[in-house]
């Protein structure tokens, strides 16, 4: 309601608030990347790698905001609504939580999703000294372990950082541009974080071999707390409106030559009794069994 | 001789082997590919004995596997050339991921709209340039350098039936700021209708106003306590409120009995100003006024090499002798 309260000043801001507005087909989720109160080194260059990783749909918020996630989050859902991000990396380093990230995501500027993670080891980009592909590649995603599967909290781990991870959704890809693949493997409590630069090579047939060289940034994530959404609100939230669902379409077809075909169905017909135009050709002469002949009155 | 062959062609099929390399992988659970994300989820247990030996090696042979099997599927799919590009089309993406905004509700048709259903009443495409008679050229019909505009109309005619000391430029303007209100009004009766909720207030007691400073909400509290028929006499007081007759700013007056020449140096200032042969003309404070109340003939001067200020003055100086003159 506030939204249609407030009155565009200009143009421009009617386009902006337009962006903004709940569609059927959503933009790409952008994400922002918040640093605490206190910071370590690693923290900040994480948080930086991550937000090249994820330009141009990221925002990296300049100023330190002193919050805590998982006890009051309210400050994240105003720099949300502010910023239109759904997703957030949120940084922060203390004595009992060394190196802490909180990964999360929003649903109509409610919190839906967290988890925290610890960072124990941490090779950023400049470290690992191989080539990079290019900015804003999408990525392919593998997660490897059992664990993903069968632990309740790590399939919705899993969820949290397909979402976070995986780019703008699109109907088409150029198949040279696969360049880029990120690998969760996941262990006891922890999650690997590995990220590979593809290089295909000539097999017997079409398909390529893929040869993949690490190039980082490459993180081990212990998970702390998590914070999961209700059952009935990330229902809500996974809603699909029956418009953005693709429609069949039925009784059309196409033959060898390309030809558009279509089928008709018709309610059963009596044939002898169709409406049809009446041509007096085809008028039946009556009496012509009988063999009389039509009495033709004489002019007079 | 012949075994020395025999191991060189060996030598030569294992090469050969080797650069076309199979693209298969052998795995005992089937690994979950969602093309539309480019996902593959490989559900087989990790060795942890080779991850804690040889970790990074191990990371980036399931890796592998895992991108050999995603990329085995992706190029199942069709195939498009785009442009020296090859363009693989995607299926839509089969893992659910939550979306960031609710699903857009269908606005109800707004009072006009139902109205205009009913009657049958069509919209019509007005085009953006209108032909102005007065500069002929095409102008916008709304905006800026609009045609036809009424606001700058120089002359108004004073109609037979009105006061003769009525300022008709005032009352256009104070028309057209009651028509705007009205119309905000409208359009937010029409979002209470949509919503379901009360009407909001407009102005000062606006709903949808976030984050008032305290001074703005207590003149709101103000302004809404003496929106009553009888100007809010009769308003109950809030607990801890202090109930203020008059509010504004307080009329200062000087004390009865002056100390010293006071008074005496007072009335002398005034009588020298009086006897100044300068006019005691405050310009800017006139030109100001002028400015405001918005009826003065406006005529710029091209001055090419002049500062602004002089520009201003001059202007400013010329507007006001015009306004003596009208008004004289």
């Amino acid at each position: 309601m506030e939204n249609e309260i407030v009155k565009p000043r200009s143009q421009r801001h009617r386009r902006v608030l337009k962006a903004r507005a709940p569609k059927i087909h959503e933009n790409d989720k952008k994400t922002m990347f918040v640093r605490g109160g206190n910071t370590s080194d690693v923290v900040t260059n994480v948080l930086k790698e991550m937000y090249m990783l994820k330009k141009p749909d990221a925002l990296l918020l300049r100023k330190r905001n002193i919050a805590r996630p998982f006890e009051d989050q309210t400050t994240l859902e105003f720099l949300s609504k502010m910023n239109d991000c759904a997703l957030f990396m949120f940084g922060s380093h203390s004595k009992k939580r060394p190196n802490n990230l909180v990964l999360g995501r929003f649903f109509d500027n409610q919190t839906l999703d967290m988890m925290e993670v610890g960072v124990d080891v941490f090779q950023s980009l400049r470290e690992v000294k191989t080539s990079k592909c290019p900015l804003a590649t999408k990525p392919c995603l593998v997660f490897s372990g059992s664990l993903f599967e069968s632990d309740d909290e790590l399939r919705k781990v899993k969820n949290i950082l397909i979402d976070f991870f995986r780019g703008p959704v699109v109907e088409n890809i150029r198949l040279s541009g696969l360049e880029h693949v990120m690998q969760f493997t996941a262990e006891e409590g922890k999650i690997f974080l590995r990220s590979y630069r593809v290089l295909l090579k000539k097999s017997g047939s079409r398909t390529p071999r893929v040869e993949i060289e690490n190039m980082g940034p490459n993180l081990d994530l212990t998970i702390r707390r998590t914070h999961f959404a209700s059952d009935d609100l990330f229902k809500k939230a996974c809603k699909q409106p029956r418009a953005a669902k693709p429609r069949k379409v039925k009784n059309i077809s196409s033959d060898v030559f390309g030809a558009k075909k279509g089928r008709i169905h018709m309610t059963s017909q009596d044939l002898k009794n169709l409406q049809l135009r009446k041509v007096k050709a085809l008028k039946r002469k009556p009496d012509a069994s009988s063999g009389k002949s039509p009495k033709k009155k004489p002019k007079i | 001789m012949v075994v020395r062959a025999e191991a060189l062609l060996q030598k030569i099929q294992k090469e050969q082997e080797e650069k076309l390399l199979s693209i298969q992988v052998p795995k005992t659970i089937d690994v979950a590919i969602d093309a539309g994300n480019l996902l593959a989820c490989d559900s087989n247990p990790i060795d942890t004995k080779q991850l804690r030996s040889d970790k990074e090696n191990y990371l980036k042979n399931l890796a592998r596997e895992g991108t050999q099997l995603l990329f085995n599927e992706i190029w199942k799919l069709p195939i498009e050339r785009v442009q020296d590009a090859v363009i693989a089309k995607v299926p839509s993406p089969t893992t659910v991921i939550p979306r960031e905004k609710p699903i857009p509700k269908a606005k109800p048709p707004t009072k006009w709209e139902e109205y205009a259903k009913l009657k049958g009443i069509r919209k019509l495409k007005k085009g953006r340039m209108v032909w102005d008679d007065e500069s002929k050229s095409w102008k916008p019909r709304w905006g800026y350098n609009r045609a036809n505009d009424d606001t700058k109309e120089w002359v108004l005619e004073v109609p037979a039936n009105a006061d003769p000391n009525e300022d008709q430029f005032e009352k256009k303007l104070k028309e057209k700021k009651e028509r705007v209100a009205k119309n905000e009004l409208q359009r937010l009766r029409n979002v209470a209708r949509r919503t379901g909720k009360k009407v909001p207030g407009v102005g000062r007691t606006a709903v949808g106003q976030e984050k008032q400073s305290k001074l703005e909400l207590e003149a709101a509290f103000h302004v809404s306590k003496q929106a009553t028929a009888s100007l809010g006499r009769f308003q109950e007081t809030l607990k801890g409120e202090k109930n203020v007759k008059k509010r504004g700013q307080k009329r200062k007056f000087e004390a009865v009995t002056q100390k010293g020449n006071t008074e005496k140096e007072k009335q002398l200032s005034i009588l020298n100003q009086m006897y100044k042969k300068s006019p005691q003309l405050n310009l800017t404070k006139a030109v100001n006024k002028e400015i405001q109340d918005g009826h003065s003939v406006k005529f710029v001067i091209f001055n090419v090499c002049s500062k602004a200020g002089v520009q201003r003055r001059a202007k400013s100086m010329f507007n006001l002798f015009v306004t003596i003159f009208l008004s004289g």
